[in-house]
């Protein structure tokens, strides 16, 4: 296998899992199974341990494994969940996700600047962990009954977890003898690390007498060893046989399947191996059982306590594969069919692929275009018939090339947890976050780059939007300030709306402020919201003190420029005293849309077909630039004199009426030309002050097409009525 | 590449016989290299009553005025855009740029397509020059080359990297990333913008 490849895997599935567990912490008090959680987090961190140790990378499996091990405590409820703890663990996934990050760069050593912030969080991991040994009152609570855990072997009268010992299995090879090394030295060297506490000698493949030469070394042993080295320490203890021995070191306080792991791992019968690791002190023949049934739930009540002297006496007597192993096996085998059926539903793939897919599925368009308009010139039937097949077809085919690129944006809004409980705690309020419509996607180009603009915007609402705690209760509000993250779909675009329940914006006070900034001139008479609107200006910020995180007057604009860079609109509505919501209007797509040519002198354009209502004949009242459509007044845009396009106007000039939110607007063309699949093809930098076009298109004529951005139109048109107005 | 304008010069310069093609062939055959140190090659065209000389390195090709699609609301120096087997390319109208009336489409009438850098952090561009014609390669010699003047030229002094001379005669060799430089096209669309509003 590509081990970089594996790597690359192994690099998105711990950034997942970080998020998994991530979000886990965030709602760990929330959840109702409080243990389910606590489960799902440990699985993360264990899981990015076990693949970590794929590819020897010692760094981020030494840091994980103490994450780990406290975690373990926490679900064995040796140890309560705090606030301060969830703190330190985000923390602890931050500081993993900074060392995924430099892997993914090619750093595959740990990074010597953050090395201190990694001895830090382990010190503060392990802290947790010795409170939890040292003042067992606090804990105890929590602790089910669980009295006196029976410990076979040398219980060495220590009072901490229950497999405080290393656990060593070797099995040395046949060589080693000849290769002139004692087996014998390795174990007495180990002594010197630390105690022994139990050894098993098998000598299960020793065979007969007649076969056996007495040169090989037949014997294996499985150790509990009591020892404050690390890992490495021991492992180095059998460096000289490594190459020919089988060693599995099992860390302290490891959890109970990886001893199952071990058993099975293993060649000796795993019945006779479960029971000798019963008898090494280094399982507990209860913790064993207990594990099997948390997995195999319903089979016997939970905290019925085996004597252990059963389960090892039955194991060996019964010389048969015990039932517990058994019930190991399935429910190991039912996880993996389980994995497995989630896999096949769904397959990682490189972006780029799916980039690539669009791509030609774009040009696959403007042939099937071409196609099109030849069959109707030629006015062939059956190649007309033909072609409008191959047209719905490709149109499908568009459909699920664009579907693929979809996600939802729930991902993008639980990022958000983990930024209001961070920030909420920074600023000492009392914040909560509410997130609905998850569901509702969008291309996933759209979803990385509308990332920044909403923390901006989460961030903004959480410093000035929501108010200090006292300020609420005495305005009448409830203490807690709530965000609301919403999102759905209209019309052919993705809406997004940051809302908080804070005291909303001050009307005077961003007009006073855009007057003293000399962006507006203070006899203008501006409409409510002209003047939320201001805050999107450059340079503006009403805050009264500066805040680590806002309140220096970059940021809105910096909001309003990236989605407007993503053909979206942003726009704010505030109510003083109850809130203010900010709505960001997306595209679903950055590649393909559906569009309407229309035709004005030689130019032809292309409107968003989403953002049409209806067409209508060209009618107007004498002198006016609006007309009436149904009794309701609709001012129009000609676009022959916006764009300073030459030539007459036509006999019979047409009416696009266009809908952009609760605006409502026609545009006066020549010629209605029907729809059209439109390819995006960005138009050159040097095009970048044309605010009424967002891109061009290539006709099946081989003809460019400009597309019309009718959001910009539209505030331009408005913009230069205000401009006259004043 | 060279194939490419050869086959475009002796398309598009019919009207002028078989000097031009004798000299293109030349030009080829310095191409394809006999040692030593190579003369820097230009290619010269006409725009307005001026012929204008290009590096050679900056060209990718030269087209046949075709269909172009006008941008609106931009200085009259951006014709439009062009489809360029797919890509979307603007097209700059070198006799606007230069202060001149835009200049008329004839028979003669090319687009040449050159590849320009652009800002530091930008990939390169790809841009079309509308000309009225295309003339030739040539070699011109570093010794041959002179320093612009700093005043008397019919165009903005910036836009000249240097005075050639080829065939007896001066040729204006174009600095062309300060002709078509895209902040400049940027700042005179955005002074241009507000008058068309």
């Amino acid at each position: 296998m590509n081990l970089d490849a594996a790597l690359q895997t192994f690099i998105a599935e711990s950034r997942e899992l970080l998020e998994d567990m991530e979000n886990a912490l965030l709602n760990v008090d929330l959840a109702c199974d409080t243990g389910e959680a606590i489960a799902a987090i440990f699985r993360a961190a264990h899981t990015i341990k076990g693949s970590a140790g794929l590819f020897s990378l010692d760094h981020i499996v030494a840091f994980t494994h103490v994450v780990e091990s406290l975690l373990d405590e926490v679900r064995d409820c040796r140890v309560v969940l705090n606030d301060e703890m969830i703190v330190l663990l985000l923390s602890c996934c931050d500081f993993l996700n900074g060392m995924i990050d430099g892997l993914a760069t090619g750093n595959f050593e740990s990074d010597p600047d953050t090395k201190a912030e990694g001895e830090m969080l382990l010190a503060q991991l392990r802290r947790h962990m010795a409170c939890a040994c040292e003042e067992p009152a606090e804990g105890a609570l929590a602790i089910p009954a669980e009295p006196g855990v029976e410990r076979i072997g040398d219980g060495g009268g220590e009072e901490r977890g229950d497999n405080d010992f290393w656990h060593i299995s070797l099995r040395f090879g046949r060589g080693v003898l000849q290769n002139g090394m004692d087996p014998i030295a390795f174990l007495r060297y180990l002594a010197k690390l630390g105690t022994i506490k139990a050894i098993a000698t098998l000598p299960d493949a020793l065979p007969l007498a007649e076969d056996m030469d007495a040169e090989l070394c037949y014997l294996g042993f499985e150790i509990a060893f009591d020892s404050p080295a690390d890992k490495e320490a021991i492992e180095g203890v059998f460096e000289f046989a490594a190459d020919d021995c089988d060693i599995r070191i099992i860390a302290p306080r490891s959890k109970v399947s990886h001893y199952v792991d071990l058993i099975r791992a293993l060649p000796e019968q795993a019945a006779r191996l479960g029971d000798i690791l019963v008898r090494c002190g280094s399982v507990t023949a209860r913790e064993l059982e207990a594990a099997l049934n948390q997995q195999h739930a319903g089979e016997g009540a939970p905290g019925e306590a085996a004597p252990p002297q059963p389960l090892g006496s039955i194991l060996v007597e019964g010389g048969n594969v015990p039932p517990v192993v058994v019930e190991a096996a399935l429910a190991k085998q039912k996880q993996v069919s389980d994995q497995k059926a989630q896999e096949s539903r769904s397959i990682r793939i490189d972006s780029e692929k799916l980039d690539k897919l669009i791509d030609l599925v774009g040009e696959l368009i403007i042939a099937g275009a071409r196609a099109n308009m030849i069959g109707q010139h030629i006015q062939n039937a059956e190649l007309q018939e033909c072609t409008s097949i191959l047209s719905g077809l490709v149109e499908e085919v568009r459909d699920a090339a664009l579907e693929l690129r979809m996600v939802k944006i729930g991902a993008t809004f639980n990022r958000f947890q983990r930024v209001v409980h961070d920030v909420a705690r920074e600023l000492g309020k009392d914040i909560g976050l509410i997130v609905s419509g998850e569901d509702a996607e969008l291309d996933k180009t759209v979803v990385e780059k509308i990332g920044d603009p909403l923390m901006h915007l989460v961030r903004n609402a959480m410093d000035h939007g929501i108010e200090s705690g006292e300020a609420r209760v005495a305005a009448g509000k409830p203490a807690k300030g709530m965000i609301k993250l919403n999102a759905f779909h209209e019309s052919g675009s993705i809406v997004i709306e940051v809302s908080d329940d804070g005291g909303g914006l001050r009307k005077d006070k961003i007009f006073a402020k855009a007057v003293e900034r000399g962006l507006v001139d203070p006899e203008r008479k501006m409409s409510d919201s002209e003047i939320y609107n201001l805050i999107f200006e450059a340079g503006f910020s009403t805050a009264e003190k500066i805040t680590n995180l806002s309140g220096r007057g970059v940021g809105m604009d910096v909001v309003k420029r990236n989605i407007t860079a993503l053909r979206g609109s942003v726009d704010i509505g505030s109510r003083e005293g109850q809130g203010t919501t900010v709505t960001v209007r997306l595209p679903l797509t950055l590649a393909i849309i559906d569009g309407f040519l229309v035709q004005v002198g030689s130019s032809i354009f292309v409107v968003p077909l989403d953002m049409i209502e209806e067409c209508i004949e060209y009618a107007t009242e004498p002198g006016q630039d609006y007309c009436n459509l149904r009794g309701q007044v609709l001012p129009f845009i000609r676009l022959r004199q916006l764009f300073r396009i030459d030539g007459a106007c036509t006999r019979r000039e047409s009416i696009v009426v266009l809908k952009l939110g609760a605006l409502r607007a026609g545009l006066v063309v020549d010629t209605l030309l029907g729809e059209f699949q439109t390819v995006i093809k960005p138009l050159s930098p040097i095009f970048s002050e044309v605010k009424c076009i967002s891109g061009s298109t290539i006709l099946g004529s081989g003809e460019v097409a400009l597309i019309v951005d009718v959001a910009a139109l539209m505030h331009t048109v408005g913009g230069r009525a205000a401009a006259i107005a004043a | 590449m060279s194939n490419l304008i050869q086959s475009a010069v002796n398309g598009n310069s019919n009207g002028n016989g078989g000097g031009i093609a004798a000299y293109g062939s030349n030009a080829l055959a310095v191409l394809q290299g006999s040692g030593g140190p190579l003369p820097s090659q230009y290619l010269t065209f006409l725009s307005g009553a001026d012929t204008y000389a290009v590096g050679i390195l900056h060209i990718k090709e030269i087209i046949e005025y075709g269909s172009l699609a006008t941008v609106p609301m931009m200085p009259a120096c951006v014709r439009g855009v062009i489809n360029l087997r797919g890509a979307v390319v603007p097209v700059m109208d070198l006799a606007a740029r230069f202060g001149g009336a835009p200049s008329g489409i004839s028979k003669r009438s090319c687009i040449v397509i050159v590849e320009v850098q652009g800002a530091e952090d930008e990939c390169k561009q790809v841009l079309g020059m509308l000309v009225d014609a295309v003339n030739a390669v040539v070699e011109i010699a570093a010794g041959d080359i002179e320093q612009p003047p700093s005043f008397g030229t019919r165009i903005r002094p910036d836009f000249i990297a240097g005075i050639g001379k080829a065939g007896g005669k001066f040729v204006t060799l174009l600095d062309i990333e300060r002709v078509l430089s895209t902040e400049e096209i940027v700042e005179l669309a955005r002074t241009t913008a507000p008058a068309f509003a």
